[in-house]
């Protein structure tokens, strides 16, 4: 294109002038959002003489139609990919991978990795979360909801150690680790003895004690009197009596007697 | 433009700061002698300001500065799996500025960079794929309004008045504007297997928290956000790329996102079983419970805001719903005996947080106030005595119920509970 010096717009159209030396040459021309190709014209001859010669030409050097291909976005992901990151394992055992571990194996790993934060005995340290105790609590006035009075599945502790424990250390423990701790964290709640050995075939089994204790939100049935055609604006109770202060409590940030954390 | 000699900026320097503190004390309706912040001349009118680069990225007025952020220590174990506030008792309008979006964290902030980060699409579908940042950008954009509440917002407060603010009492909530890509958008590309039923979603942090998601969830309204009010996510809300799921509970809109798995059944993952279930008092839990229900408070007059003086006050508050747009706001001055149509002024949208007040001439008698929302599915925000009946006191999530600030005749505020 170097031979192009000016491109003018006229009245006929675009009028392509060539100072140098008149052949009968390809050029490419703007046409429409692309290029088109066309015999390049003679000094001051209008374009639109030539408007046959470019339909004749279109498509030589145009750019050619977007493809399917190209308008995929992203890419496959790789077997290996995938294996990397599919860390998920769900209560039916889908996604809990080869491996074993068992009770003893698991304690000596608990003390080295664990119970800095979760207590020798899963009771917790400081406000770190507990892990065992707590059997038969949740009615209580204060209930005490650990892995064992708690939580519905097994297979969520192997989920919940394999991505995010030691805290800080996320993703350091090898698969034979982590179902050695799940079985000695079952192992602490009374949930399996001693000789339990974890594994992938038999962590889906496990019977968690609290396991039948959910079920699914039904709010719009247990709590349909909170729809309310029209709310009472006048007289709707008797005069408001004031049953508890927060300051009593005391324990906003910034009061004086508020906790304070080492 | 002349400039002042060193001396006299400090001479006024030094009558600027005594006259400020002579007007932060009340003032009186007719003056008695002519105002310093009138007849003296401030540093600001004489002295040249900061030029333009002086903050690249702005930052609000040093006299804003208490306008911040704050957690609560006693709360949490450490600071990496904890929360902290939105200074709700300092901000109106609707929109909540970046900065002041609340935090909650369960493997502290990560440090995604986003031409490393990648997001995995795969499961029950045909072709399993990776998408960089680059391509979701090049994916049909949206732009939508929504509020993030964090389920277990007002979670200190069942068991009574605890805490004394709005901050801390509300403010695991804020309401922004996201732009990204219609989540059904990319599924119907891809092609899901009509027998799945649910979406795991994973974070990239050192939580690598996951959640379940209902596939009909998903193919109605959620979003891969990546950008909030105009500007790219906050590292603390995931940069590069968040889940947005409108109206559910905020442990959902998993933050650095980076898979999604398609799936026939929820995971039941330690996010959703032993956190996120709501203990009743028959020991028994609801799961699941992923809509937020609607909710409001007064943000000022609350206990943080200055003490009000006797005469004109706006009483300012936010209500939201997970169901639906707020229709309705209802303030009483009494404690819930009585009501009056609270005023909204400001946009009201679907699963986005409004802005309502009350103009009132007080005469500094004390009040007892409260707000209550109504949605438009005809939900009305219950009273806490009302909530606790049905969801006893050990739920730890869902509390939403009406709030009460005792405004005392000498214009200051506290967080109370009422009969």
């Amino acid at each position: 294109m170097g031979f192009v010096r000016m491109l003018k717009y006229l009245e006929e159209g675009l009028l392509f002038v060539n100072k140098k030396k008149q052949k009968n040459f390809l050029i490419l021309v703007p046409w429409g959002r692309g290029w088109r190709v066309a015999v390049k014209p003679r000094y001051g001859e209008p374009l639109r003489t030539l408007v046959m010669t470019v339909f004749l030409c279109v498509g030589i050097l145009a750019p050619s139609p977007i493809t399917a291909a190209e308008l995929l976005v992203g890419r496959p992901a790789l077997p290996a990919e995938i294996a990397a990151w599919d860390i998920d394992a769900r209560p039916d055992g889908k996604g809990l991978p080869p491996g074993q571990g068992n009770v003893k194996q698991g304690e000596t790993l608990y003390l080295e990795r664990c119970a800095a934060c979760h207590g020798e005995f899963g009771e917790g340290a400081g406000r770190w979360p507990e892990l065992a105790g707590g059997a038969g609590t949740l009615a209580h006035d204060r209930p005490f909801k650990t892995v064992g009075s708690y939580w519905p599945h097994a297979t969520t502790a192997f989920d919940y150690i394999r991505r995010a424990m030691p805290f800080g250390q996320a993703q350091s423990l090898q698969a034979d680790e982590i179902y050695a701790l799940v079985a000695f964290i079952l192992n602490l709640n009374d949930i399996v003895k001693d000789d339990f050995v974890a594994s992938q075939d038999n962590l889906a089994t496990i019977k968690m004690p609290n396991a039948a204790g959910f079920y699914d939100d039904d709010r719009e049935t247990a709590e349909r009197g909170f729809w309310v055609a029209n709310p009472c604006m006048t007289d709707c109770k008797p005069p408001a009596r004031i049953t508890g202060h927060a300051g009593a409590i005391d324990v906003t940030p910034d009061s004086k007697t508020a906790p304070k954390m080492e | 433009m002349s400039n002042s000699s060193p001396p006299d900026r400090h001479r006024l320097g030094r009558r600027a700061l005594v006259a400020a503190a002579a007007t932060t004390l009340a003032m009186p309706a007719t003056a008695a002698t002519p105002d310093p912040a009138i007849t003296t001349l401030p540093d600001w009118s004489q002295i040249l300001g900061d030029g333009v680069q002086a903050h690249p990225y702005g930052v609000p007025s040093p006299f804003e500065k208490h306008v911040i952020r704050r957690d609560v220590e006693w709360l949490t174990a450490g600071q990496q799996s904890s929360v902290n506030f939105t200074p709700l008792h300092a901000l109106d309008g609707t929109i909540t500025p970046n900065g002041l979006c609340f935090e909650r964290h369960h493997g502290g902030v990560a440090a995604v960079d986003p031409d490393q980060h990648r997001l995995m699409i795969h499961g029950m579908m045909a072709k399993p794929v990776v998408l960089t940042m680059q391509d979701l950008k090049r994916l049909p954009r949206m732009n939508r309004i929504y509020f993030l509440e964090c389920a277990a917002n007002s979670g200190m407060e069942w068991r009574g008045a605890q805490l004394n603010g709005a901050q801390f009492t509300h403010g695991m909530i804020h309401n922004v504007q996201y732009t990204g890509v219609s989540l059904r958008s990319v599924f119907e590309t891809l092609g899901i297997d009509p027998r799945a039923k649910w979406v795991m979603a994973e974070g990239a942090d050192a939580a690598g928290l996951n959640r379940s998601i209902p596939l009909a969830k998903a193919m109605d309204d959620c979003m891969l956000a990546f950008a909030m009010n105009g500007e790219a996510l906050r590292p603390e809300q995931g940069y590069p790329l968040r889940l947005v799921v409108p109206g559910w509970q905020g442990n959902m809109w998993v933050k650095w996102l980076r898979r999604l798995k398609i799936g026939d059944a929820p995971w039941e993952t330690r996010e959703e079983t032993s956190k996120y279930t709501d203990l009743l008092a028959d020991g028994r839990a609801r799961r699941s419970t992923f809509v937020m229900d609607a909710k409001s408070v007064i943000t000022s007059p609350s206990p943080q805001t200055a003490a009000s003086p006797r005469g004109r006050m706006v009483i300012s508050g936010i209500a939201w719903s997970g169901r639906g747009s707020v229709t309705r706001v209802d303030v009483s001055l009494d404690g819930g005996r009585n009501w009056q149509a609270a005023r909204i002024d400001g946009p009201v949208q679907s699963l986005a947080l409004v802005r309502f007040y009350v103009d009132l001439d007080w005469n500094g008698q004390e009040m007892l106030l409260q707000s209550r929302a109504q949605d438009s599915t005809g939900y009305l925000q219950p009273s806490k005595p009302d909530l606790r009946k049905i969801r006893g006191v050990n739920s730890i999530y869902h509390n939403n119920g009406i709030q009460t600030w005792l405004l005392r005749g000498d214009g200051v505020c506290e967080n109370v509970e009422v009969s």
